[in-house]
């Protein structure tokens, strides 16, 4: 038997940590090279799951896009990697622009992740159409001029949820416990929570911030039962919603359960029963419109599930990409913002359509908040929820469930 | 009134270790008898899981717990037989080189399998929800986890230190070369050992799927706290490993208690304090070999 002691297990053990947190290869996705995309999401991770959903929405798009003879003639060739972690993926970008001779960069799920390739975009010069991130300082005091935001912002999740908090009378008076993911998406989520219980006079009694790779959540639930809150809100993110949604349900604790931040894959993954509350979504694949279902049965027929809110988000970001530039018939950046800031609208398969604010290049679009659907209603694993009525009402403008220029200290 | 919420996050902690002790209980036994640090640990238990959500949509959860890591164990052969037992004599580096990429292979098998997206699993209505014992909340599932973990290990214990299997094995921790002198091939008990090690990795698995999160990276988050419960209970002992899990899973409940900032950060220091002052872990022996 051979000889080994306690230094080298110490050592393994650091060195399979560290080992670790590098990740996995990338995956590149190509075909002839013409019109060059750097795209980037995370693939591992808290976030991962969500990044998967986001590359076949996105390779569903290319598809379409380079079948219909792509953009001005030529073909896209979009690089696909896992951005892994905040440096390793401005280092990514700084790679795709410089080396990889990417035009325009686009993806992201992680706030903190978008927060540094937003930096390498300005620095290059390039745009950067960012999909999935949803902190508020990122097209807030973070923003900058070549950064685009497809996904709703965290103030518009807190005030969609907030708008059915106040109909159904849960907000005044009433003793709020949070939980919030402990990176710059949670506080910024935390800080839009806070602004809504200020305004509307609810109670935020206590708050805890967890770190992104807690599997455990007992000590927490522990700590909301001492606190005897009237209601728990979550401002978690990632799978960190599936842990609290599935413990939750475990300790079967009284109070009832809202949050301001949930991905439909980290819904379906709390398993049947499990799911309680009101929650906000940018989209959802049972929504009843004709593009909106031409899009789910095309995903659904390629990938043999359903596309998540990621998948979605992906996709109209690439189509509108696409858009911007056969009617410019340009790639260049300014060009390119240029036309976004005119406030052009674009089609993403919702009821009405969708805009670049041009002062903080914000998209401007419907929300929707959701329910479980009772037990036994679901028609499969995938239709779990009900889907509320859109927000704001069509006779609002869009705009009201973003943060005004008050509000918001972007500056361009 | 305080004192009462800490009793809760103490016992509630216990509960915890109990689990983690499932997982390192394991990785302390193979390391111990074939000096093989196996960082392949991980891949066992998301194997684990995973199978018994498949097995539950069959034969229901029962079953499920029971025929997940009995497969796993099977498995568990075909890894000793065919790739660890190659590095038992070898430069350590060979093995731990081997067992890592062994983790990123079953972790990205996985994924072509079932997919990156994180799998749905619930806990059986018959255990949902909560019991009051005096003040004490429990979760009534991970009561039962707590009652199927003390039957292990009692179990293992009773395999270890009353039958002639664990003298055999106790003995190849110590004197692996008085063990051959006396005739006996170490090979079988090795391949037994593995057997019930990453078995055990399964059971954690199959019992957490319903209450974490069921996903293709799960073996590389549980086996860093696995590794410190290892360190902190000292090397070949079963003792040290069961108090390591048990104080682990107290010390973070305690933390997030009073200073939550710090409750993952807690266990890591635990570890560091506790290789100052005993830097052989809590009860580790000296073993000869590894000195």
């Amino acid at each position: 038997m051979t000889r080994f002691n306690r230094r080298t297990l110490l050592k393994a053990s650091a060195a399979f940590a560290g080992a670790s947190t590098l990740g996995f290869p990338a995956i590149s996705y190509g075909q002839a090279e013409k019109i060059k995309i750097g795209h980037l999401t995370p693939l591992t991770g808290f976030l991962g799951a969500l990044g998967a959903y986001a590359q076949l929405g996105m390779r569903l798009a290319v598809e379409e896009i380079n079948q219909a003879g792509g953009v001005m003639g030529r073909q896209l060739d979009v690089m696909s990697e896992d951005s892994v972690n905040p440096a390793t993926a401005a280092t990514k970008a700084q790679r795709m622009l410089e080396q990889d001779g990417a035009l325009v960069l686009m993806g992201e799920t992680n706030s903190a992740s978008a927060l540094t390739i937003m930096q390498v975009a300005a620095r290059n010069k390039k745009l950067f159409i960012q999909t999935g991130a949803r902190s508020d300082a990122l097209r807030g005091k973070n923003c900058n001029r070549y950064t685009f935001h497809t996904d709703i912002p965290n103030t518009v999740m807190v005030n969609a949820v907030g708008k059915a908090l106040l109909r159904d009378n849960m907000v005044k008076d009433k003793k709020f416990f949070g939980l919030t993911a402990d990176y710059i998406f949670g506080h910024d989520l935390l800080a839009a929570a806070k602004r809504f219980f200020a305004a509307n006079q609810g109670n935020l009694i206590g708050d805890e911030l967890i770190a992104t790779d807690v599997t455990d959540f007992s000590p927490y639930l522990l700590k909301i039962r001492q606190a005897k809150p009237d209601l728990v809100c979550s401002n978690l993110a990632g799978n960190q919603v599936t842990t609290l949604i599935k413990q939750y349900a475990e300790f079967g604790l009284p109070y009832p359960i809202v949050g301001f931040n949930l991905n439909t894959a980290d819904a379906w993954a709390a398993g049947e029963g499990n799911l309680a509350g009101i929650w906000p979504t940018v989209w959802y694949h049972t929504l009843d419109l004709p593009a909106s279902k031409t899009f789910v049965d095309n995903f659904t027929k390629k990938n043999g599930k359903p596309p998540d809110n990621h998948a979605w988000i992906e996709y109209i970001a690439f189509k509108i990409m696409a858009q911007a530039m056969n009617e410019t018939k340009s790639t260049d950046t300014d060009t390119l913002i240029g036309y976004f800031e005119k406030e052009t609208q674009f089609d993403i398969l919702k009821a009405r359509k969708a805009y670049f604010r041009a002062w903080d290049h914000q998209l401007v679009q419907e929300a929707y908040t959701f329910s479980p659907k009772p037990k036994g209603q679901a028609k499969d694993k995938w239709d779990l929820i009900t889907l509320g009525a859109a927000v704001p009402n069509a006779n609002e403008p869009m705009e009201v469930l973003n943060p005004t220029k008050e509000q918001n200290p972007c500056s361009l | 009134m305080q004192f009462g919420f800490l009793l809760e996050q103490v016992v509630n902690g216990l509960v915890l270790g109990g689990y983690y002790l499932l997982i390192a209980l394991g990785l302390s036994l193979i390391f111990s008898v074939g000096g093989v640090v196996n960082l392949a640990h991980g891949a066992f238990y998301a194997l684990g899981a995973y199978f018994s959500l498949e097995i539950t949509n069959y034969l229901g959860f029962g079953p499920a717990m029971v025929i997940s890591p009995i497969a796993v164990a099977m498995l568990g052969i075909l890894f000793e037989r065919y790739i660890l037992r190659r590095f038992y004599t070898a430069d350590p580096i060979l093995s731990l080189l081997v067992t890592f990429g062994l983790a990123m292979v079953a972790e990205q098998a996985i994924r072509i399998i079932w997919g990156a997206s994180p799998l749905p699993a619930s806990i059986p209505p018959m255990f949902r929800g909560s019991i009051m014992i005096g003040d004490f909340l429990f979760s009534r599932y991970r009561v039962m986890l707590l009652a199927v973990v003390a039957v292990v290990l009692l179990a293992v214990w009773l395999l270890l230190n009353k039958t002639s299997f664990g003298r055999v094995v106790r003995a190849g921790i110590q004197r692996p070369d008085m063990v051959a002198a006396l005739g006996i091939r170490l090979q079988p008990y090795m391949t037994a050992v593995v057997m019930l090690g990453v078995g055990m990795a399964a059971m954690g698995g199959a019992f957490f799927a319903p209450i974490t999160i069921v996903h293709p990276a799960m073996g590389a988050e549980i086996i860093t706290v696995a590794f410190v419960v290892v360190v902190i209970g000292g090397l070949g002992s079963f003792w040290g490993v069961v108090i390591a899990a048990l104080l682990v899973g107290v010390v973070r409940g305690i933390t997030i208690h009073f200073l939550p900032a710090a409750g993952e950060a807690s266990i890591y220091v635990l570890m560091f304090l506790v290789l100052l002052v005993r830097p052989r872990g809590l009860l580790g022996e000296r073993i000869e070999k590894f000195e």
